[in-house]
């Protein structure tokens, strides 16, 4: 058993809904926490509707898994009204608009939609675009918030986002990207190839990423990410897009492994399809594996430890689940991802700012 | 421990003596079960782990090891454990229609207050809840999306400033939790729902009317007829999952304004509010019964 009970229970039933048959009450109760911390409870509530399993479930499910549908069918409703109020703001710009992740999923309607619950937009535009979009978007309402000097600093000279943009009337979040990864990222790839192989979405005007593109920047985010609230989620979606692309293309994998070396991103597509392969049985064609593997040009000890701490720290924090392995790992993380994120003579710096940044904000409220 | 409310089951969590004496004073009747094979929600109030342990203590609020909001001071550990489950309720609980209004019921029919914080609204429910109608809620009322009959959790009442001295007067049999001061709401305290209200919780009831209720001093009590449409929008205004639930709400919110009489009620009494609702409710009686 690589997962706990309880996380192996969750992903079973997500990749085999036909066993949430016939579960009993207090396995319900587990799963539902779980699914409920780890935003996937809209995707059982789908699971459930495909099924036509609703009317059989435990009269005290029922309610829940009708709330969760409710919900994750407006957030998708609400994201493509997003979109919409998007389209009239850049309209007039001539430049390329890539979607990403929950919204480039949700306006092709690929698997990975389904019942996803979303936090905000994520808009990438080229770099020298970027203050002409920023100005767009902000005539038409959004804005970003109150935030300090420091944090503007932060975000606009090392992030690959500016930092989120707020709509004043729907309350709305943006993320307007000019890069998938920091610009003070290690490996940061070259964004400019993502650019050229997007290719146009179902909403004329935006764009989303290739097919291998998508996958990659969905491992990538997995890996420089230093929480992983939405870790279990975000293996899902990988999961699902996977499985989505080989069925249109059964090269897809060979694909993929191409353009992971091409792009540079071979090391956190091996680390994915590992976890992939523990966590989900999935089946990753041998020669693919050892391509990617040579090319990832991990040590040993990265190549073996890194999947093993990402998956204690999967487990989430959830008190069902936490112990002080998942802990431990979950810090490790947290440093590992600031550390992708920034070299270290800026990391600290900036760790010790926010430190002290928190102890005068709690003194002041004090006050 | 898991509390029963409504037909919720929430298992609660606390080793702060002040919320389990508050929880004990104000849930009193409450039916409990030690450990259910299943729980609606998992909550816990405790002290936030860092350093504030010892320098001016704080409580926080937690769903199931998630904080949906800022730690409070540690007086208020009681008040927010009520605040917390209101918040949860409107979070989550999407298979009902969350309305931020007050509601009673009499003669197996539902009265519903919607109003804005300061409209007296949870006073004038005090004073019904503890004579002859039925409480049902003070703060959420929830009704089924799929038939629109009203949910009862006979929850306690939160009142606040002035009110929580005017109801001491008027209800003098009740039990409260220790009033806490100098919350962002001013003085706050609970007032535990009257037995029979708890004893009846699982019984269900349909909707009958919608007052807006308004504390106007020195006015005399004046109940008017109110226009639907604009009862329609007030209502969803009230309404806290009124966009989540999308069409389901509109015809929700529709479907309810067509069928309960709607009015609009100024009063500066409590005495003469009861009277009000009384005649209310009796006319109705009349009516039903075919005089």
């Amino acid at each position: 058993m690589v997962c706990s009970l309880n996380t192996s229970l969750l992903l079973d039933v997500i990749q085999f809904p036909g066993n949430l048959r016939n579960l009993p009450l207090d396995s319900w109760d587990k799963l539902l926490r779980l699914a409920r911390a780890s935003n996937l409870i809209g995707r059982i509530a789908e699971s459930v509707h495909d099924q036509n399993m609703l009317a059989f479930l435990p009269s005290k499910v029922r309610p829940h898994i009708i709330a969760a549908r409710i919900l994750s069918l407006h957030q998708r409703q609400a994201i493509q009204w997003e979109i919409r109020h998007l389209d009239d703001a850049l309209r007039k710009l001539d430049i390329p608009k890539v979607l990403l992740k929950g919204a480039a999923y949700t306006i092709n309607d690929l698997d990975a939609a389904r019942g996803r619950l979303y936090g905000d937009v994520d808009l990438l535009v080229p770099r020298s675009h970027l203050a002409k979009a920023e100005a767009a978007l902000m005539l038409k309402g959004w804005s970003v918030g109150n935030i300090d000097a420091y944090d503007q600093r932060y975000y606009r000279q090392w992030m690959h986002e500016i930092p989120p943009m707020i709509h004043c009337q729907r309350g709305s979040a943006l993320d307007l990207h000019h890069n998938i990864l920091p610009l003070t990222a290690l490996n940061s790839p070259n964004i400019d190839l993502f650019f050229q192989n997007a290719i146009p979405s179902r909403v004329s005007g935006f764009a989303v990423l290739a097919h291998e593109d998508m996958v990659l920047h969905s491992a990538i985010h997995f890996f420089y990410e230093s929480e992983l609230r939405n870790g279990l989620r975000d293996l899902i979606d990988l999961n699902f897009l996977i499985n989505q692309f080989l069925k249109e293309d059964q090269n897809f994998w060979t694909l993929l492994a191409e353009r992971a070396y091409i792009t540079g991103l071979s090391w956190p597509l091996l680390l994915a399809m590992s976890m992939l392969i523990d966590m989900l049985e999935m089946k990753v064609p041998e020669n693919v594996y050892d391509n990617v593997k040579k090319a990832a040009k991990l040590d040993v000890l990265s190549r073996v430890l890194l999947p093993k701490i990402y998956l204690q720290a999967l487990q989430s924090s959830h008190p069902l689940d936490n112990n002080f392995i998942s802990a431990m790992s979950r810090f490790a993380i947290y440093i590992r991802g600031h550390y992708l994120r920034m070299p270290v003579k800026l990391l600290f710096p900036h760790l010790a700012r926010k430190a002290v940044g928190r102890l005068i904000k709690a003194n002041n409220r004090k006050k | 421990m898991a509390l029963e409310v409504g037909s919720l089951v929430i298992r609660c969590r606390s080793i702060m003596p002040s919320v389990a004496k508050s929880i004990y004073t104000l849930y009193k009747h409450h039916p409990f079960q030690i450990s259910p094979d299943f729980a609606d929600f998992y909550v816990e109030v405790k002290a936030p782990a860092n350093l504030r342990r010892w320098y001016r203590p704080q409580a926080e609020f937690l769903v199931d090891g998630e904080r949906p909001f800022e730690p409070l001071p540690k007086d208020q550990a009681p008040a927010l454990f009520e605040w917390g489950i209101n918040w949860m309720v409107a979070a989550s609980c999407h298979f009902w229609f969350t309305i931020h209004a007050a509601s009673l019921e009499r003669n197996g029919q539902v009265l519903i207050l919607p109003a804005p914080p300061g409209s007296g609204k949870s006073t004038l429910c005090a004073a019904l809840a503890f004579n002859g109608w039925r409480l049902f809620s003070d703060e959420l009322t929830l009704l089924d999306i799929e038939n629109m009959e009203a949910q009862a959790c006979a929850r306690p009442i939160n009142l606040k400033n002035e009110s929580i001295d005017i109801i001491r007067r008027f209800v003098t049999d009740a039990e409260w939790s220790p009033e806490v001061f100098d919350t962002l709401k001013g003085r706050v305290t609970h007032l535990a729902p009257p037995i029979d209200s708890v004893m009846k919780m699982r019984e269900r009831a349909f909707p009958r009317w919608v007052v807006f209720p308004k504390y106007v001093a020195d006015a005399e009590p004046s109940l008017t007829l109110r226009s639907k449409p604009q009862s329609c929008i007030d209502l969803a205004e009230n309404a806290l999952n009124y966009s989540i639930l999308g069409e389901t709400g509109f015809n929700l919110v529709t479907r309810l304004i067509d069928h309960c009489d709607c009015y609009d009620f100024i009063y500066s009494r409590l005495e003469d509010a009861l009277l009000t609702f009384e005649q209310l409710a009796e006319s109705e009686q009349l009516t039903r019964n075919g005089f």
